[in-house]
């Protein structure tokens, strides 16, 4: 397999874990607010989901077990932030690490071990085409899932009355509930979602992508989630495009390795973070007026 | 009366802790009528109109609809009976457009409730881009989208809070030949003033309130401004008769050519200001808020710094590079507009807030605060300027928008500055501390004090001025003679239709 092949094959699973989790975030902080947690939440799930399919084999059971579970944590963050007004980093923070350290906890026994992920579904026509055929479109059924559910989710945003809701909310929360808007209960199903899409993005990180545990597996990618929000200007087909972007990079990192780059791996792996610093940079100086 | 009214109430009271907000509060309106509620603030406007469309609900009284007894529990109940009410601070979504606004309260198709705006437009004199984006429109084209958002609705009563209060006189033109159509249409507009003189050309009947009673009820057109004004205030109208300044003296302020880019994509970018500022004058700079006063206000006080030194000059020397600080030193002093974070640390004494500015004044020994100096200084400053407080440990945060803006001016006066920047004076500030608040000005003048004022105010600044500029979307106009110029020259140039 070639190095484009491998990236070909490879960028939409590796963008997917970012692109759920992204997509979670920028709904919630659409309604006003900011979650920090994403990695204890993505690492969660991931932990949740992994145990459930070593048990009972079934990746349904899995991913829905994780959004589950995720959710919970995202509901303690809403009842802090929402319900008893603590300060929302501090909040988000709080949760983060809670998620890790649970997923930690929970993970110990099944330390290396392995499970077997998701088939590559060979659609017939699509799979023919030449280079792209075997390699782009053909996906494991999540990837397809989330692809659609990411068109259904811009239509929401900008489309529909909902979408015009949520960006109501978040603008002037103040001027929503003057007319009419129930906006604690907006800001709380926001929060819901993110969970929920937070413990998606860890159960597929840990039962396809690389169906093994390993504690810390999620490895920062919460955080780079959460950049692609701001990257993705609260767009959701910008944050579609920061998330493949980050799946090429983070994949052209492992060819670099295997085609022998002189470079030290340390070197490598840390691109994907050092270009978000720069991104978030460029980003926040653009929206401020400079350039 | 043949009919009954339209709305009635009867001994409505509302309280609010030891505060009687509203106290046996008769009102009647009829439909086709205009009616004023007039009052200085803190009379209880604010209060009755809560009271009427729903967001707070009377400890004792009734409310009476067409003659039926109605409770409302909240503003959807006031909206179901026919009210509908424009806030003095719009509640519009800033990154919507005018139909999304619109829809997140109207239901219907997005292009239908397009057509049903642009013809409530040409019915009413309320023209607006239905698809234009909120934060692109100036201050007049929201409150007509407001009006026309509440108009969709089918009222039978509309409630106006100050809504000439951040218009330019065009826009106030204009405001009433729409209200006066939707009187003739058959409405019924309540109008929530302290201007006396717009209420003497709108309304046909004034409820008057003074410290949340009704102290009159009389026809506006039969009452001159005067008399008007003494009900509202319960005695004679200060004295507004002025001594004529005395011709200025030496240059204590000058901004040359000052230019400077907007810090967000909200701000203002301000291009090519000239002004100069003598001794002995006050010279006044109109304009509708959000035209570039907040940022002119941070380049002159020095929170922003200039791009070259020679921008600003105060008492001669080039200070467009020093911090405020130094340009205190100078004997410069500040009143800005926002009193609650610029002009006082809220949570902070009355003391301590003295100590900021006035800390030259003795009150620090090897770096020590001397509190005996500082709390003597305070007190002064309260009795001086008539500042309503239990004493210097009050918190700044706890008193009333008049009485801190007495204490904040008291402290600067108290510096004996040379040249003072005055930043909206009297915004959200009655009568009479406002009265009182411009004759320590003038003042000030007369000792030869350089000041410069920024107000919305058009009265205001024709009372106090010898000159006048307009600032209008980051530009300066030419200085105006004060006793040459007319309000409607200024106007002219607060919507920029003059350069």
């Amino acid at each position: 397999m070639s190095g484009l092949e491998f990236l070909l094959a490879g960028t939409l699973a590796a963008s997917l874990p970012l692109l759920l989790a992204a997509l979670g975030e920028m709904v919630v902080e659409k309604t006003g607010l900011l979650n920090l947690g994403l990695e204890g939440m993505m690492a969660i799930g991931a932990a949740i989901a992994f145990i459930c399919v070593f048990h009972t084999g079934s990746h349904t059971l899995g991913f829905a077990a994780a959004a589950l579970i995720s959710t919970v944590v995202a509901m303690f963050f809403a009842i802090l932030v929402i319900g008893v007004k603590a300060n929302e980093v501090a909040a988000g923070l709080a949760i983060g690490v809670l998620g890790l350290g649970l997923s930690a906890l929970f993970g110990k026994s099944y330390e290396s071990r392995t499970i077997s992920g998701l088939p590559k579904i060979d659609i017939p026509g699509l799979s023919d085409i030449p280079l792209i055929g075997p390699t782009l479109l053909t996906q494991d059924i999540v990837v397809w899932l989330a692809v659609l559910g990411s068109i259904a989710l811009w239509w929401v945003l900008n489309r529909t009355k909902l979408g015009l809701i949520i960006a109501a909310v978040g603008e002037n929360a103040d001027a929503a509930r003057s007319i009419g808007y129930p906006v604690v209960l907006i800001r709380l199903c926001a929060v819901a979602f993110g969970g929920a899409m937070c413990g998606l993005a860890g159960a597929y990180a840990s039962t396809v992508y690389t169906p093994l545990w390993a504690d810390g597996m999620i490895a920062g990618r919460g955080w780079i989630a959460l950049a692609l929000v701001v990257f993705g200007t609260w767009q959701t087909g910008r944050v579609a495009f920061g998330a493949l972007l980050f799946g090429i990079l983070s994949l052209g990192e492992l060819t670099a390795q295997a085609m022998g780059v002189g470079l030290p791996s340390q070197v490598l792996s840390s691109l994907p973070y050092l270009v978000t610093i720069l991104m978030l940079v460029v980003i926040s100086r653009r929206r401020s007026g400079l350039f | 009366m043949s009919q009954p009214a339209l709305l009635r109430l009867a001994k409505v009271s509302k309280r609010y802790g030891t505060v009687q907000a509203n106290k046996e509060i008769d009102l009647e309106v009829h439909t086709g009528s205009i009616h004023a509620v007039l009052g200085e603030n803190g009379a209880g406007k604010s209060t009755l109109m809560k009271l009427i469309y729903g967001v707070e609900q009377p400890d004792v009284g009734h409310i009476y609809w067409n003659g039926q007894e109605v409770h409302l529990a909240r503003p959807s109940d006031a909206q179901a009976l026919g009210i509908g009410m424009v806030f003095q601070h719009f509640s519009l979504f800033e990154t919507l457009s005018v139909v999304q606004n619109v829809s997140l309260m109207i239901p219907g198709k997005p292009a239908d409730l397009a057509q049903k705006i642009t013809d409530l437009g040409d019915q009413f004199g309320l023209s607006v881009d239905p698809h234009a984006m909120v934060h692109r429109l100036s201050v007049g084209e929201r409150q007509r989208v407001e009006i026309i958002r509440c108009l969709l609705l089918n009222p039978k009563l509309l409630i106006l809070d100050e809504p000439t209060s951040v218009l330019p006189p065009q826009s106030v033109r204009r405001l009433f030949e729409t209200l006066r159509k939707l009187q003739a249409d058959g409405m019924a507009i309540l109008f929530i003033s302290h201007k006396l003189d717009e209420i003497r050309e709108l309304c046909d009947t004034a409820s008057v309130l003074r410290g949340g009673e009704v102290t009159g009820r009389v026809d506006p057109r039969e009452h001159d401004a005067r008399s008007l004004a003494q009900l509202m205030i319960g005695r004679e109208m200060p004295n507004v008769a002025h001594a004529a300044p005395r011709p200025p003296g030496e240059e204590r302020l000058r901004l040359n050519a000052l230019s400077h880019p907007r810090a967000s994509r909200f701000g203002t970018t301000l291009e090519g200001i000239d002004l100069k500022l003598r001794s002995g004058e006050i010279v006044g700079i109109a304009g509708i808020s959000g035209n570039g006063q907040q940022e002119l206000a941070a380049l002159i006080s020095g929170e922003t710094r200039a791009q070259e030194p020679g921008m600003v000059e105060i008492m001669g020397k080039k200070v467009g590079h020093l911090g405020p600080m130094a340009r205190r030193k100078l004997g410069f002093a500040f009143v800005p507009e926002e009193r609650l974070g610029r002009g006082a640390v809220p949570e902070m004494s009355l003391a301590d807030n003295s100590l900021l500015t006035a800390h030259s004044r003795n009150m620090l020994s090897r770096g020590f605060i001397r509190r005996s100096v500082e709390r003597a200084f305070t007190r002064e400053c309260i009795e001086a300027f008539d500042v309503r407080t239990p004493g210097p440990d009050a918190e700044a945060g706890a008193m009333s928008g008049g009485n801190l803006q007495k204490f904040i001016l008291g402290r600067e006066i108290m510096l004996n500055p040379d040249v003072m920047l005055v930043s909206q004076p009297t915004w959200g500030v009655d009568i009479g501390a406002a009265t009182a608040i411009r004759k320590r000005l003038l003042d000030m003048r007369d000792q030869g004090c350089a000041i410069l004022v920024i107000s919305e105010e058009m009265d205001e600044l024709f009372e106090m001025c010898s000159k006048l500029h307009v600032l209008h979307n980051g530009h300066l106009s030419p200085a105006l003679d004060a006793a040459e110029t007319t309000p409607q020259e200024i106007g002219r140039y607060m919507i920029g239709a003059a350069t």
